[in-house]
Formats: structure tokens, sequence, C-alpha cells
């Protein structure tokens, strides 16, 4: 009995403004700072492990999963693990949301209930306040929206990440989320709007991110954004040489000068070469599209890419005889080693070679 | 990611930068190259440049030739100093053999198609 008025000013500033509008000031500009604390206390008073309560949005993010989804901990797990089980993930939440969406209550309001009869003890005040709440249609909504926010933040953090592999399985997703984001937007505003009550600093923050994700939704794809080269174009000159047709394309397409490119290859190849008139280059040798792709993959790696950021964005400076990648989207600068042919074996006859 | 901070001054880059550059080319030295060169037909050469003065390049040589089942030959050039030639392309053999040897594999540089 002595815990529940400990519990009710944290309740008052958590969940239900409705109370006194002369408080709410206060409990707003408060709310960031005041609410560890009183959290604290109830810990010492209690002397029982009471969870520090979702505090935070994003723990009640997950706690709100735990209610819909019977997967909380693999979400959780999922957050920071694999990307293929935060896809599987994705796909499932979709399917869940039209149910909730729907009004059938029973996915949330009935694990609710089992919790009450679990937690009772442990005193949890998020869900106590439910529990106070009595499934108000207020209580009931929000958990709706909080729901689909966390289903569109999940897939925010699931977005971000975004490995290069499964580009064309994502591809469909980006609608789905914005159309998501859209509607947990504006329910989201209707959660206060309707009522008297103060906003939360939760909701302001699911708000903010809902709003922010889908008014500019390139936050999201940027990760995933994916720079494609063409394949190198090999044709056979005569039995010794091969022509690499479009190097000049791809050279522009990785805003780097052909001769660098071209110096570079020469060295792996362990070849020479020439450029001939219409700008295709004659390799001196036999080779594959794979072999020259490999080499053109392991120039990027070295001289194109930013080894901070990954992004393929950047400018390649010579100072002071030493090359500098200068990353254009993070701003990261590098030196890179200068290209070196290293020792040629010689190679056929030797009456051609001038020393030898 | 356009941060004004970082745009106008970067603390870390523009110190760190000069220094790594000259250890780097210092460093390179360091490296083992191993290198294929195309020969006539599907022929192919194989070179390994810059063994570390510690290790016997003419035993090192007669091991690779037995272990690979081929011929091969030392080089001594200006710049490269002794280079072991082996016939054929023995790149991954070669690497594996001196990793296994115990040499630490990001030393080992291999180069070619």
């Amino acid at each position: 009995m002595s815990e529940e008025p400990l519990f009710d000013p944290s309740l008052k500033k958590r969940k239900k403004k409705q109370v006194a509008f002369s408080e709410d000031p206060l409990g707003a500009e408060a709310d960031p700072t005041t609410p560890a604390p009183a959290v604290i206390d109830n810990v010492t008073t209690n002397g029982d492990t009471v969870d520090m309560g979702p505090t935070t949005m994003h723990e009640q993010m997950m706690a709100n999963a735990s209610k819909d989804d019977d997967e909380s901990k693999i979400d959780e797990d999922a957050m920071f693990s694999d990307l293929k089980k935060k896809k599987k993930k994705k796909k499932d939440i979709p399917m869940d949301l039209p149910e909730d969406a729907s009004g059938t209550s029973t996915p949330v309001s009935a694990p609710a209930v089992a919790e009450d009869l679990d937690f009772s003890d442990l005193k949890k005040k998020k869900k106590v306040s439910k529990k106070k709440a009595a499934l108000d249609m207020e209580a009931f909504e929000k958990e709706l929206n909080d729901a689909k926010a966390k289903d569109g933040e999940g897939e925010d953090a699931d977005g971000a990440p975004i490995d290069d592999f499964d580009e064309a399985e994502l591809g469909d997703d980006p609608f789905a989320r914005g159309t998501e984001q859209v509607s947990s937007v504006d329910v989201g505003g209707e959660a206060w709007l309707n009522s008297d009550r103060d906003y939360t600093y939760a909701e302001l923050l699911q708000r903010f991110y809902a709003q922010l994700h889908a008014s500019n939704p390139a936050l999201l794809n940027t990760a995933g954004k994916r720079h494609t080269l063409a394949p190198p174009q090999l044709m056979r000159e005569g039995n010794k040489k091969t022509v690499f047709a479009n190097i000049a394309d791809i050279c522009k397409r990785m805003h780097r000068q052909p001769e660098h490119t071209i110096q570079f290859m020469f060295a792996e190849l362990g070849t020479t070469g020439s450029i001939d008139g219409s700008g295709r280059l004659v390799i001196r040798g036999r080779f594959q599209q794979a072999q020259i792709e490999n080499v053109l993959r392991r120039y990027i790696v070295e001289y194109v890419t930013c080894k901070t950021c990954k992004s393929p964005d950047t400018l390649l400076v010579k100072e002071n005889r030493i090359f500098f990648v200068a990353c254009e989207s993070c701003g990261s600068r590098r030196s890179v080693n200068a290209i070196k042919t290293g020792f040629q074996a010689q190679v056929g006859r030797r009456s051609k070679n001038k020393t030898g | 990611m356009n941060v004004q901070n970082l745009a106008s001054f970067d603390p870390f880059a523009d110190e760190g930068d000069p220094l790594n550059a000259t250890q780097e080319v210092g460093s390179q030295q360091n490296y083992i190259h191993i290198r294929v060169q195309q020969r006539n037909g599907r022929k192919t050469l194989t070179t390994l440049q810059g063994l570390p003065k510690e290790y016997d390049a003419k035993k090192l040589l007669k091991a690779f030739k037995k272990e690979f089942a081929c011929n091969g030959t030392l080089v001594d050039d200006e710049e490269a100093g002794q280079v072991i030639q082996l016939q054929g392309d023995q790149r991954t053999k070669i690497l594996n053999f001196l990793v296994e040897e115990g040499l630490p594999k990001n030393t080992i540089k291999v180069h070619g198609f």
C-alpha cells in the first residue's frame, strides 16, 4: 500500500497528465531529468529488484514489442546481430500490423492481462500504470501507436546498416516503410490531441523520428545506396593481345584518371600495353573478363573506396609525390601507396630487350 | 553527412596523415610480393620478391621446387635484391607455404589476376 503513493508521481509524469494542468508544465520540463531519481527511490524502498521501467523510448518500444510479438527477445538480439534475421523480422511485422490496426484488441490486451498476474508482485511501474489505466481507450490507442511506431523504428534501425547483398528484397520495403510512418505520425498526433493530457517525452521522441524519416526517406536509403560499374568488356585482338574496350567509362564512373588505373592494372598483371585511337586499352597477354574484374576490384578497394565509411565517393589527389584519397562523404583523408611495378622477370626473347 | 565543424578543420586527419604516409612509404619495402607473369601460351611465371633477410633464399627455393614440383631459379635484381622465380602459377601454394612456416599473412601481398 505504501508503495503506490510512491509510484503515483512518476505515473503522472509518465502516463496520465489528466490530473492537473498546473502541474503539467513543470512535469513536462522536469520529465527528462526527474524521473530517474524517482525510479531509484522506488528501488531502494521496495528492496525488490524493480525494473527501471522502460524509461527510454528504445526500451519502451522493446516493452511494447514484448506484448505484440512473442519473439521480442529475438527482436532485441536481431537489432544487433544478423541482418538476415532482421529481414525476416521485417516481413513478419507488417503482417501483424493489420490485425492491430483493424481494432482487434486481443493481441494487445490478452498478454497485458497475463503480465498483470505475473508481475503484480514486482511492481513494474509501466505495467501497473497500464493496469490502473484499466485499458482506457487512450492507453490502448497509445499502445497501438507505440506498436506501430515501434515497427517503424525497428525497420529504421534495420534500414541503417543495410548491406549491399539483398538490395532486391529491400527494394520493396521502402514504400511500405513510408506508408507506415505516415500513418503512425497521424495517429501519434491524435493520441494527445483528443485528450487534454500533456504529451510525454517518449511520445514526442517517437513523433520526431517518425516525421524525420517520413519527410526524408533518403536518410534510410543512403546506407544501402549502391554504386555499380559496368563489367569490363574484353575482346581478343589477334592472338596475344586483349582489348579492354570500356575502360574510359569505368574510370569516369570511379572518378579516377585512366592513366592511374591503367598503371595499376599493368603493375598487377605484369604486362604492358597501350591505348589505341578510340580510347580502348590494349593489353599484352590473354586475359579473361573475370581476371580483369578481379584486378579492378582490388583497385577499387585500394584506391577508390573510403576506408572509413566505405563510400566510393572519393577524390585522389597528389601532394608531394604522395597520393591521398579524400572522401567526399565523410571528409576523411588518407594516403595510399604509390603504384610500383616491382620486379619484372625476363619473358620472351632477350634480343628484343635492349638491356638483356 | 555535412557536419560544419568537421568540414572546416579535422584535427585528426590533418595531423595524422603526413606521418602515416611516410611510415607507409617506408614500410612498403617490408611486404613480400608474390606476382605472376604470363609467358607464351598458357604458361606463367611466379616471382617472389622482398623476402626478409633472415631467410635463406637458396634453401627456400630448393624447398619450393621440391614441394611444388616445378623448376625455379634465383635472380639478382638491383632494386628488388634476390628474387625467386618459379615456373607456373604457384601463388597460392607459396602463400600457404609461407603462412604455414610462420610468416604473418598480412605482410604477404599476392598480385596478379
